[in-house]
């Protein structure tokens, strides 16, 4: 921290080549972003921990109390789900972490450098939308498997268990995947339209987890059409095994949950375009 | 080169740019000058594409900043020295930016180099000192090697010794044949630093000027005058635009009248000068001086607060 004479700036000849911004630098830059954050490894740890950790706590509970379950328990009881139920708690992490890939930039003001980096803006939004989206895919599927299969490890101690080859059930597995990986898109999207840490986080949730909640209360006639179209009902019809009544088929459900990351992202665009930064 | 062309921008019902027009040219250092809130941030941010003019346009090099298919090696810019995630290594932070145009690592270290922050280059930046922080920034403004500069206040919170640093580093990047412009509201820095001033108020332009020039076109202007014969000189002097103070019994403050003329007029009388100054107004008064209407928030004169001070005792 001592130089007090200024060194020749340009000493060397031209010392970076005039490069272009390109998608791909784009990514490359958000993937060190990405990578050189604490917060970003703690969120995704949290996230498989409460995937594995409580997919394997329920699996024990189950076999450890099976003996004393009723018919009618052991009729309701469904082995792939049990082993996957984390993945509702871990989509607070992902959200939450795809809230902050947009938000915590805003918050330090390294937005600014970001954008003048890259003034075309879109680049970076694509960016770190398509790269949390597949971070998140490989965690989130990785974490299910893992869940699902230390589950039915657990579960086979009492032959209550089921296999990935059972009809519906790899759809399943796979789905808890798919569906934290649109959670995750829709917390970059959300981020990037509401461009505050609290405001984006309480509307990411607000929209997962209490929506559903409050449409309960509509008129049943009302709310069994309805309720199915709310984002994380048709998502979670792909993490369903059974068909249930007034949901929608498990692929349907699906491509409407993207639907909805998809549009929050492309009204997200058009509005980092437009704003100030 | 920047340049402006009637840039306006307007927040809501707020203007907080009107109308400005200037041109920053290469090779020396210009001094983009006005007090809190007069508009050099914003006018900083329309130069970098990050805010949207309300009406006008700027270019850099000739294109609007966004335009540019490498903007690191067009502009580098420092916009509040914290425009910077806490959670990263300063490293990082260049690694990344420079990723965005393919700049090698190689430049990265080359630049933490010339900032003098290899020590610190790891650490997060959440814990640097404001000094630091203003190292770092300017760091990433250097890293596409670019022919402009644009720097927002890059001497706040330097310790004297960070405040030469730049001042050379800015000086001899100008030398270089680059364009460098840079904001404070530190007259006395501006001129140590600066060649040529932009200075605005309220978001308007108020000159476009020469450091040098500045200091000369401002009000003040008076002639210091020592003699022993200050009283019989003081009569003489004496007229309907002149006004003469006198703080030791053989010195008179002139205004009004030119330092020629004063000598003359002593000549004339046979009266023996042992002093002729023309007092230049020091570039600090010049600037309040231009800008006395146009500082958004002015303190209350101060004799009507003590008077009132004094009510309430």
């Amino acid at each position: 921290m001592s130089t007090i004479t200024a060194e020749p700036v340009t000493s060397t000849a031209p010392a970076a080549p005039r490069g272009q911004v390109t998608q791909a630098r784009v990514l490359r830059s958000e993937w060190i972003k990405m990578r050189t954050l604490r917060s970003t490894f703690w969120t995704l740890a949290a996230a498989l921990i409460a995937l594995i950790g409580l997919g394997a706590l329920f699996c024990t509970f189950t076999a450890s109390r099976w003996a004393s379950f009723n018919p009618h328990e052991r009729a309701d009881f469904e082995p792939t789900l049990t082993s996957l139920r984390g993945y509702f708690l871990a989509q607070l992490a992902i959200g939450v972490l795809g809230v902050l890939m947009i938000t915590g930039e805003y918050a330090t003001g390294m937005i600014r450098a970001t954008l003048a980096a890259v003034p075309t803006r879109l680049p970076v939004l694509w960016a770190k939308a398509g790269l949390y989206a597949a971070v998140v895919w490989v965690v989130a599927t990785v974490g299910s498997l893992i869940a699902f299969l230390l589950g039915q490890g657990i579960l086979s101690s009492k032959h209550i268990g089921t296999s990935l080859s059972a009809p519906g059930v790899a759809r399943v597995v796979f789905g808890a995947g798919l569906y934290l990986t649109v959670v995750g898109l829709l917390g970059v999207a959300i981020g990037a339209l509401i461009r505050n840490t609290a405001g984006g986080i309480a509307t990411v949730f607000g929209l997962l987890l209490v929506v559903p909640v409050l449409f309960e209360a509509l008129p049943s006639s009302w709310a069994n059409h309805v309720n199915q179209w709310l984002p994380s009902n048709a998502g979670q019809s792909l993490v369903t095994l059974h068909h249930q009544a007034h949901t929608l088929s498990p692929w349907t459900g699906f491509t409407v949950f993207l639907l909805y990351g998809l549009v929050a992202l492309a009204g997200a665009a058009y509005l980092l375009k437009r704003r100030d930064a | 080169m920047i340049e402006a062309h009637a840039l306006s921008k307007r927040y809501g019902e707020r203007a907080a740019v009107t109308d400005l027009s200037f041109t920053v040219r290469p090779g020396v250092v210009t001094g983009f000058l006005g007090p809190n809130g007069a508009g050099k941030s914003t006018t900083m941010r329309m130069i970098l594409g990050l805010d949207a003019p309300t009406s006008g346009s700027v270019t850099v090099n000739g294109k609007a900043y966004a335009r540019h298919r490498a903007p690191l090696h067009e502009v580098g810019a420092m916009l509040e020295a914290r425009a910077i995630h806490t959670g990263r290594t300063a490293y990082n932070h260049l690694l990344a930016l420079a990723a965005t145009t393919g700049i090698p690592q190689r430049r990265v270290d080359e630049v933490i180099e010339i900032v003098g922050l290899r020590e610190a280059a790891r650490k997060r930046v959440g814990g640097f000192s404001l000094g630091m922080g203003q190292r770092l920034g300017i760091a990433s403004a250097l890293l596409g090697d670019p022919a402009t500069l644009v720097l927002d206040e890059p001497v706040n919170g330097l310790d004297p010794e960070g405040i030469l640093w730049i001042r050379n580093l800015l000086k001899d990047l100008a030398a270089q044949g680059r364009t460098v412009l840079l904001s404070s509201h530190l007259m006395s820095e501006m001129s140590l630093t600066a060649e040529h001033l932009i200075v605005i108020g309220r978001g308007r332009l108020i000159a476009d000027t020469s450091v040098a020039e500045f200091v000369r076109g401002a009000a003040g202007g008076s002639v210091r005058v020592r003699t022993e014969e200050a009283d019989r000189l003081r009569t003489l002097l004496a007229g309907p635009d002149v006004s003469v103070a006198s703080a030791e019994r053989s010195v008179l403050e002139v205004s009004g009248l030119t330092s020629d003329r004063i000598g003359r007029i002593a000549a004339d009388a046979g009266i023996a000068l042992a002093e002729l100054t023309p007092q230049l107004a020091s570039l600090e008064e010049a600037f309040m001086e231009l800008t006395r209407d146009a500082v958004e928030f002015q303190a209350p004169a101060r004799e009507p607060a003590l008077a009132k001070e004094g009510q309430a005792a």
